[in-house]
């Protein structure tokens, strides 16, 4: 399967041989766990492994937590407490489920600003690119459905905000609104539908994380030096590279241990430190809570959605030539989706020929504001929406855009990079020293 | 084995090593908490400058610590003679009052509790009642706490985890790392944050109070210093009640806050083991493939 030449499976014994002309199963683990891995790999690339322990983890807490969940606005918040209380563990499952979400989408942003950096988005892994801004998509979206069922009053709230977005498109809106609903609030219905969804999404997201593995197994790994792996023979390519197993599963797996020391020292020391009290308040339709706001995660965007209001000259400009289509509202929820639609977009966006940003001078500044600029958002997304907010979230929003639609395009112009290493081996060397299996030191 | 240096000076500083690494982990991680800080804010006062709570140190705080079990009975009795004539508790179920990490009473003494909320509607709850002393009710493993919300009280079962301070500094959240969520905190600062002063809205009295969002609740000063008397002679002002009932309301809305820490250290502890085993292996794992050290 994969594009790098290297040894694959060969049945040995009588059944394995029997085994592999019916159905080539062993070749299939064989192939995916031994494939060549560039040797290179810095520390940022172990949250691929994160992210797949997050979503087994989230799987299986779920199913037991959904074992003892009641999908009723009546009683829903009252089993999540039942849980809590009643059920052995429980209270252990539930925070692990709460904040698994967190260090899944901690690890999922890591994830996605190393493959912004060391252009791992590039020719040829776009299709891994994409794949995985679908999977992101999923994942924000079983998240912001697995918050209502909890039915506290940032549930009942966030959910009334969030599906009043799509109430934003013109026309069609408020019927789009009213079948994602379930009727024309936020009901029992939509508690039902959104717990279906909830259990639905990650086996969805199970499968396109096998074609994200897939995708990018056949192109190889991007590395820090963004110089592709040496392919012309089996034992070039075995320089540039050492096999998934046991190298970097060992190594993935040691910083998944620290990572999880974290982890659970979170859950049990300071469960609700990431959530909001407010959703220890039962769901109620009459008391709007003082300040809606989604959970951390979504902020970025959140401060995107609020930063286009009316006195924004583009959103006037976008009133005007669309005859009054496109109000405040929809400028906001185009420019959210926007926002994540020009990073699937980045492939190609970037004009640059060096694929990873370790040699591109000008371009390392260039995406340190970036970071610092979602960092920003997500700050802006948690306050109250005051002038001097709204300025800042406008500017950053900007920036935002201006990043993906301005600067990857002229930076591939203008920008001088500087000389990337002729070989994996060579960048490899120059750090550590040549191995035994490859040639002696200089 | 480590005679000789490396053969070539590493160009960059940040890859010199093992410990490099760990140390470049660690930042990532503090990055990554960083970052999360900074989505911490306010769930209950938004537009308005926060008032100031201050941070009262309570047995169960930190990593360490630990509910206090006579604290717990002193809160129970301030909730059973002053706060449950208005507010109700309908999550907690009595059994769980006898149960280790919490008040841990002796079943008799739960059986006298739950006596203290008798059942009004024997016609339509007759499931309830114990056959041999009339109404006081039998205690059923889903008994819980009666609700209550004659006045618009809020029901009191996870309160103290729907409360927050410390948003601080500039809503950061950093604060609440430190001093944690601050739900106690709260409740103990509007008990003691009433100024004294009253006035009609459509009707109704209400009460200033300092740390109530708006400056003024609808809930009368519940506390008088004295009104409560503790069995075992434990100071009975408002400040030291209040603090009792607020870590009562802790343990109501965190049942097994006790077990969870316990197991957090049992599970950090093996995490660690395994962690560090995992960097053994590593380490020696890719000795062979990163240059050898000796020449």
């Amino acid at each position: 399967m994969a594009g790098i030449p290297h040894d694959h499976y060969e049945p040995k014994s009588g059944f394995e041989k029997w085994l592999h002309k019916r159905l080539p199963i062993v070749g299939l683990f064989y192939d995916t766990l031994m494939i060549p891995t560039p040797k290179n790999l810095n520390w940022l690339w172990i949250w691929g492994i994160v992210l797949t322990f997050c979503l087994a983890l989230q799987i299986v807490t779920g199913i037991v937590l959904a074992m003892h969940y009641t999908p009723q606005t009546g009683l829903a918040f009252a089993s999540v407490e039942h849980m809590m209380r009643d059920v052995n563990g429980g209270y252990m499952i539930r925070y692990m489920h709460m904040n698994g979400a967190t260090l899944f989408f901690i690890a999922v942003y890591v994830h996605i600003f190393r493959g912004l950096f060391y252009g791992s988005y590039k020719a040829p892994r776009e299709v891994t690119w994409i794949i995985g801004m679908l999977i992101y998509l999923a994942m924000m979206a079983t998240a912001f459905m697995g918050y209502v069922l909890p039915w506290g009053q940032m549930s009942f709230w966030g959910a009334t905000v969030i599906t009043g977005l799509f109430g934003a498109i013109p026309g069609i809106g408020p019927h789009i609104q009213t079948w994602l609903l379930g009727g024309p609030a936020v009901s029992n219905a939509t508690l039902n539908r959104f717990f279906s969804l909830h259990y639905l999404l990650p086996f969805i997201i199970a499968a396109l994380v096998a074609v994200h593995i897939w995708a990018f197994h056949t192109t190889g790994n991007n590395n820090p030096t963004g110089v592709e792996v040496r392919r012309g023979s089996k034992e070039e390519a075995a320089k540039d590279t050492v096999p998934f197993w046991p190298y970097f599963v060992i190594k993935d797996l040691f910083a998944l241990g620290v990572i999880m020391t974290i982890f659970f020292a979170v859950v049990a020391f300071m469960p609700n430190y990431f959530g909001s009290p407010d959703n220890y308040i039962m769901a109620d339709s009459l008391k709007t809570p003082p300040s809606i706001e989604p959970e951390w995660y979504f902020l970025p965007f959140y401060a995107i959605l609020r930063a286009f209001t009316q006195d924004v000259w583009i959103v006037q400009l976008a009133h005007f030539v669309t005859f009054g289509l496109v109000d405040a509202k929809f400028f906001g929820v185009l420019a959210m989706f926007g926002a994540i639609a020009v990073m699937a977009l980045a492939p190609w966006l970037d004009t640059s020929s060096v694929r990873s940003g370790r040699y591109r001078p000008s371009f390392k500044w260039w995406f340190r504001l970036l970071v610092f600029d979602f960092l920003v958002l997500m700050w802006c997304g948690s306050q109250f929406p005051t002038a001097l907010i709204g300025w800042i979230s406008l500017i950053a929003a900007t920036y935002w855009f201006a990043y993906f639609l301005v600067i990857l395009p002229l930076l591939g112009v203008i920008e001088k990079p500087l000389k990337t290493p002729a070989t994996i081996e060579e960048d490899f060397n120059a750090h550590y020293g040549a191995g035994e299996a490859a040639h002696p030191a200089e | 084995m480590r005679t000789t240096a490396r053969a070539k000076p590493p160009t960059r500083p940040s890859e010199k090593g093992p410990m490099e690494m760990i140390r470049k982990l660690t930042l990532t991680a503090l990055a990554a908490f960083a970052a999360l800080a900074i989505g911490q804010a306010s769930p209950v006062a938004a537009q308005e400058a926060e008032a100031h709570i201050p941070d009262i140190p309570f047995s169960f705080d930190g990593p360490f610590g630990t509910y206090d079990q006579h604290q717990l009975q002193r809160g129970l009795q301030v909730y059973t003679e002053v706060c449950s004539t208005c507010h109700g508790m309908e999550l907690v179920p009595f059994r769980t009052l006898g149960d280790p990490g919490g008040p841990h009473l002796t079943p008799e003494q739960v059986k006298a509790y739950a006596a203290a909320f008798p059942v009004n509607d024997t016609a339509s709850n007759p499931q309830y009642i114990d056959a041999a002393s009339g109404n006081p009710r039998k205690l059923l493993p889903t008994d819980t706490f009666p609700a209550n919300n004659s006045m618009g009280a809020p029901d009191m079962s996870v309160l103290a985890k729907a409360r927050a301070a410390f948003h601080g500094p500039y809503k950061l959240g950093i604060n609440q790392l430190i001093h944690g969520i601050g739900g106690p905190q709260y409740i103990v600062a509007i008990v003691n944050g009433y100024t004294g002063k009253t006035k009609d809205v459509a009707g109704n009295t209400v009460y200033g109070n300092d740390i109530f969002p708006g400056g003024w609740i609808r809930m009368p000063p519940p506390l008088t210093d004295g009104q409560v008397t503790f069995a075992d002679g434990s100071p009975n002002d408002v400040k030291h009640m209040s603090e009792d009932v607020a870590a009562f309301l802790m343990w109501a809305a965190e049942p097994h806050l006790n077990a969870r820490k316990h197991a957090g250290f049992t599970g950090v502890f093996f995490v660690i083991v395994l962690t560090s085993l995992l960097y053994l292996t590593n380490k020696r794992l890719w000795a062979g493939v990163k240059g050898k050290k000796t020449a």
